[in-house]
């Protein structure tokens, strides 16, 4: 899935970072130098960035401004990370906390 | 834990239209400001704003929100506004100082006065299926599709219908998302008339009298029930994307950390920091500008935050009280010119109802 705006009504060509590689449970997936995680996540449909310890319902972000911590995920082996204000750098390991493993 | 402690003479806390014409009256009268935003970018609510604003040519009306955050965050590091991002204050505690977690680490510092010109944030309801991934506030889809370039959804539905539910469904529609519908549980449209018109041109309906019942599918969303008002009729709309636009609550915990008080106007979305005309809060040295003293505009916030640098400069001894007085008449009139359309008038009348309480 791709959900990038390739030319934008306003904006005409929306400026895009470097071309760089983020894995995501271990699986790559491409993403622009200087963008959030989460938004690097949503353009390829991932949605779900943690599973509810309670429930295990899936959550995902909902602010996008670093206020609902729906986005917080393992970045780099560091715990509670908001993804939602962390740039992507090529070669980060992200995880979901709560996925049950395959 | 000791945490290294700065001083300064003003702090100015948030960098939106508000925190950065408060800055800047206060460098141009000398004052040393330091100006501190957890963003990356400064211009708040600005830079995601990709339509022409509406006000007048003073505020920048006409142009491209990102365009005028971007003049006034230049004009700022220009005047020597010691500008700080991605640093979010955490606290304001009663002695004074401010707890800042920057990238160099947490420190404190304690200024001789602080503008809390924090904004806004997203007012949400609870129904089945809210915490579906796909569920999501406006400004997270705005920040999403015109800050990231991403769109949140290629279908979505639109729940509000004041100014930031048009404005974010049309801001899809020109990223070339589909827009099925907003729905709003009033009786009728909430935004302005302009903004209403770009939508419904683009043949986008509006079902007011309408709420959602659920959002519904396994993993994220893939429909969302929604059912008119007097619980007759119930439609299934299939979206992957539910945006909510339910209106915005000043972000006050700063003010109230620091033991601010506080006064509830519903018109201007909620709770709010008393303050007065002159932008002073009930603590000495604490002010308050913007959509974090009462939602309005970012013409109004602009406005009051130049009020609040100019009161701080007066009372940290680089402003005469003359030249003061000049500079918020001036300032004084620009705002009754701003809140005096159709829309201002109840907004006015709920400003000067909080000076007497
Ligand atoms: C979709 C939409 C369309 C709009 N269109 C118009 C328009 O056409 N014309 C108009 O006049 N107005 C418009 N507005 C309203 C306008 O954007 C706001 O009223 C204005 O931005 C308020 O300015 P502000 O400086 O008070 O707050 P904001 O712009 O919200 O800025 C607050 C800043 O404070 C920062 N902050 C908050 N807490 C902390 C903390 N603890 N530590 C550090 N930083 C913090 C935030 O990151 C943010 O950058 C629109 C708003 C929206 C959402
Ligand atoms: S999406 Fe809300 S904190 Fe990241």
């Amino acid at each position: 899935m791709n959900l990038r705006v390739g030319r934008h009504a306003v904006l005409g060509e929306m400026e895009a970072g470097r071309p760089v590689t983020i894995y995501v449970d271990g699986e790559p997936v491409p993403a622009r130098e200087g963008e959030p995680v989460a938004a690097a996540l949503y353009a390829v449909g991932i949605r779900t960035t943690r599973y509810s310890p309670r429930s295990g319902e899936p959550r995902g972000p909902f602010c996008m401004i670093g206020r609902c911590t729906e986005c917080a995920m393992t970045v780099d082996g560091v715990p509670n990370v908001r993804t939602c204000l962390t740039a992507v750098r090529d070669g980060m390991e992200v995880e979901t906390p709560g996925r049950k493993k395959p | 834990m000791n945490l290294p402690l700065e001083t300064a003479d003003l702090v100015v806390v948030g960098a939106g239209p508000a925190g950065l014409c408060a800055s800047l009256e206060a460098v141009r009268a000398g004052v040393h400001t330091v100006l501190l935003d957890e963003n990356s970018r400064a211009g708040g609510q600005l830079f995601k704003q990709v339509h022409r604003f509406f006000g007048s040519r003073h505020h920048g009306a006409g142009k491209r929100g990102f365009v005028i955050a971007d003049q006034l965050a230049g004009e700022c590091r220009q005047a020597g506004v010691e500008v700080r991002l991605s640093s979010t204050v955490l606290g304001f505690f009663q002695g004074g100082e401010l707890m800042v977690d920057a990238p160099g680490g947490v420190y404190l510092v304690r200024p001789r006065a602080v503008v809390i010109a924090t904004g806004a944030s997203e007012r949400c309801v609870a129904f089945p299926g809210w915490t579906l991934p796909g569920v999501m506030g406006a400004g997270a889809a705005q920040t999403l599709v015109n800050v990231y370039g991403v769109l949140p959804g290629r279908r979505v539905l639109m729940a509000g219908s004041g100014n930031v539910g048009l404005i974010v469904s049309y801001q899809l529609l020109q990223a070339g998302a589909e827009v099925v519908g907003i729905i709003d549980i009033a009786d009728r449209v909430g935004g302005y008339e302009v903004h209403l018109e770009r939508v419904a041109r683009e043949g986008v309906p509006v079902y007011l009298n309408h709420r959602i019942l659920a959002a519904e599918g396994t993993g994220s969303v893939e429909s969302v029930l929604v059912g008119d008002a007097g619980g007759g009729k119930a439609y299934r709309f299939e979206v992957d994307c539910l945006c909510l636009a339910l209106g915005l609550s000043p972000l006050v915990e700063l003010a109230a950390m620091r033991g601010c008080r506080m006064v509830y106007r519903e018109e201007l979305g909620g709770f709010l920091p008393w303050h007065d005309a002159w932008m002073r809060t009930d603590r000495p040295g604490v002010f308050v500008a913007g959509d974090a003293a009462g939602i309005e505009e970012a013409s109004v916030a602009m406005e009051e935050g130049r009020m609040a640098g100019i009161t701080a400069a007066e009372e940290l001894g680089l402003l005469s009280g003359g030249r003061a007085g000049a500079k918020r008449k001036a300032v004084q009139r620009r705002l009754e010119g701003l809140r005096g359309g159709p829309y201002g008038t109840g907004k006015l009348a709920a400003k000067v109802s909080i000076h007497g309480d």
